[in-house]
């Protein structure tokens, strides 16, 4: 935690409005080099309002973003991709029909030869996509076989690490546990874990406190459109976290609400 | 825990995925034991079938429905039907053959107008496609009927007739036969230069699908049009290129028909759109695209070609012909499922 390094992106003030809806309103945090910041929130909290400032989709109304400590404007995805700012959607952007490898270099692949010669290298393809996903620990049986033929885990590993090949320095990953059974979710953040030891800051969004937790060095709590806090790993706890995340009094209010009201003799949902 | 057991087992894993299983996915593999079986049958029935003469034969129709397959699988590969792809191919000779024999337009400036008439055509589907965002089906549904009645109104609103002849008359005729009919004789057969142009078509088609980006875009945009997309595929380009790739090969085969019955008829290409997709079927493609094979849409062309003529050489009624042609696809269809469930299926 160099605390002289500017961090590698700062939001400030963020405010985004859609007609009459404020999405968000005055949201401000800071991602590090080689740091974790987990986005929590319900839904409708403003998550994905968020992401899509972040990777270009949407231009924010208010507030900046500063990259190194220098303001950007991210006006197109393309220019997010351009800044290091990858983000690896839910939808994940993989054919299953196709081979990892092929999956790995679409939209970049590496050529040789000349003029009309010029073809896709699909030796450096398949030698590359063998040596990154290794280099992430992800162990591939085969890079030929169809992305199809992973679990949902798998899946996201390949595509994170197709992020950190293609220079990622921001990650940026859309709930990407949150379809997944807890073993694979063990897995996906282990490789979250490998992304943020490469140096990349990563942007984890989630609504679950015991996957962000672990592995987050700072946790931003978004409820409504707007920030319930921006704070260090060591200014809160998981069970506080959990807590706020749940909307903390409404929670309590809940909590009440089922013990009071066991009325038809069915057992209630215990928190 | 689970990084364990990931890592643990790598090598014996890679082992599970058996050699018949990763033949299976090969999409060429089912139109390869096609051909052979049928070979087989028409070979054990018919001595002609087998000699050079009967090869010669087959090799013909195979050869120009061929290289009609090897375009429509790379589109088909990339998501997309071109029903207007059998009337182009009148439509070219058509138009070839009215500038030179009724306009005196020279055959060089004819042959090129025709071909960008064509490619003009592909251009439309194509971005009708992309910017409508419509099934292809019912575009080129479209197109397909315009063309119809085009290439009749036209041809008989200028030759009274419907049909344009004369064609061996114009200048510049033997270097066209030269180039789209000659003949070579081989071990006393003439085999017709199409099959040249097919093994052409076939290699060539084959290497830009599996060895170049063009390719690996064809497979994400029939595959995942939005994943393709969010990556960076140029996804429009990659759709006109393979529309106006139809085209040409349409082009091909037109000018191919023209110089070599010196005639054409009004309704010439009609109805051979579907064959074509037949072809490219028994070859292993994907109706939903994404996944398939030119070499594989090149032996369903050949298990065509073989059936067309081994009904002939067995001495069977050629009605036969379309049942054996339905029973294939059938049998196609069903092999491409087994194998899309296989490729799709999660091990988790």
């Amino acid at each position: 935690m160099s605390s002289e390094k500017p961090p590698l992106l700062e939001i400030r003030e963020l405010t985004k409005t859609f007609g009459s809806v404020i999405s968000l309103s005055g949201v401000s945090t800071t991602v590090r080099a080689g740091e974790v910041t987990c986005v929590l929130g319900d839904n409708g909290a403003g998550k994905s309002t968020l992401i899509k400032i972040l990777s270009g989709v949407h231009r924010p109304d208010g507030g900046e973003l500063l990259m190194d400590g220098k303001p950007v404007q991210l006006g197109n995805p393309r220019a997010a991709l351009d800044a290091g700012i990858a983000t690896v959607y839910q939808d994940l952007a993989m054919v299953p029909l196709m081979a990892i490898w092929r999956n790995f270099f679409l939209g970049s692949e590496p050529t040789k030869g000349w003029g009309p010669f010029r073809r896709f290298d699909r030796q450096r393809a398949l030698e590359t996509t063998r040596r990154e996903l290794g280099d992430m620990g992800i162990d591939i049986r085969d890079p030929d076989q169809p992305v199809g033929t992973l679990s949902g885990g798998e899946r996201q590993s390949v595509a994170i690490a197709r992020a950190v090949h293609f220079g990622a320095r921001l990650l940026i990953l859309d709930e990407p546990t949150s379809a997944l059974g807890v073993k694979q979710a063990g897995v996906v953040l282990r490789y979250i874990a490998a992304a943020r030891d490469k140096g990349l800051g990563v942007i984890f969004i989630t609504h679950n406190p015991h996957h962000a937790y672990p592995i987050g060095d700072r946790f931003l709590l978004l409820n409504r459109g707007k920030s319930l806090g921006d704070l260090a790993k060591s200014e809160i706890s998981l069970a506080e976290l959990t807590r706020l995340m749940a909307g903390g009094a409404e929670l309590e209010e809940l909590a009440h609400e089922l013990e009071r009201d066991p009325s038809t003799g069915e057992k209630t949902a215990t928190p | 825990m689970t990084s364990a057991t990931l890592t643990g087992a790598g090598d014996e894993r890679v082992a599970r995925v058996g050699l018949v299983k990763r033949l299976l996915l090969k999409p060429e593999l089912g139109s390869l034991i096609g051909a052979v079986l049928v070979f087989g049958f028409f070979a054990a029935l018919s001595d002609v079938f087998r000699s050079a003469r009967g090869v010669a034969n087959w090799l013909d129709p195979a050869s120009s429905l061929g290289i009609m397959a090897v375009a429509v699988a790379l589109l088909m590969i990339g998501g997309h039907f071109d029903l207007s792809a059998g009337v182009q191919t009148g439509t070219a000779a058509i138009t070839s053959g009215l500038l030179t024999t009724y306009y005196g337009v020279n055959t060089w400036v004819a042959l090129l107008l025709s071909l960008l008439l064509c490619l003009a055509i592909g251009f439309i589907n194509g971005y009708l496609v992309v910017r409508t965002k419509l099934p292809s089906f019912i575009i080129t549904l479209g197109t397909f009927l315009m063309l119809q009645g085009l290439n009749l109104g036209v041809t008989k609103l200028v030759t009274n007739t419907v049909v344009v002849s004369n064609f061996n008359q114009i200048v510049g005729y033997d270097v066209l036969k030269a180039i789209f009919a000659s003949e070579v004789t081989i071990a006393g057969a003439s085999f017709q230069i199409a099959i040249l142009w097919w093994i052409v078509a076939t290699v060539l088609g084959s290497w830009v699908l599996l060895r170049t980006r063009f390719g690996n875009w064809i497979f994400a945009v029939g595959g995942d049009l939005t994943a393709a997309r969010n990556v960076g595929v140029p996804v429009q380009r990659t759709t006109i290129a393979l529309f106006m790739t139809t085209s040409f090969a349409a082009w091909f085969i037109g000018t191919t028909q023209i110089v070599r019955l010196t005639s054409i008829q009004a309704q010439a290409g009609f109805g051979q759109e579907l064959i074509y997709i037949v072809a490219a079927v028994i070859g292993g493609c994907l109706l939903t695209g994404g996944f398939g094979s030119v070499v594989g849409a090149s032996i369903g062309a050949l298990i065509f070609g073989m059936t067309s003529q081994g009904i002939v050489y067995a001495g069977w009624d050629a009605d036969w012909f379309k049942f054996f042609l339905g029973a294939m696809l059938l049998l196609a269809v069903l092999a491409n499922q087994y194998i899309r469930r296989f490729a799709e299926q999660s091990r988790r």
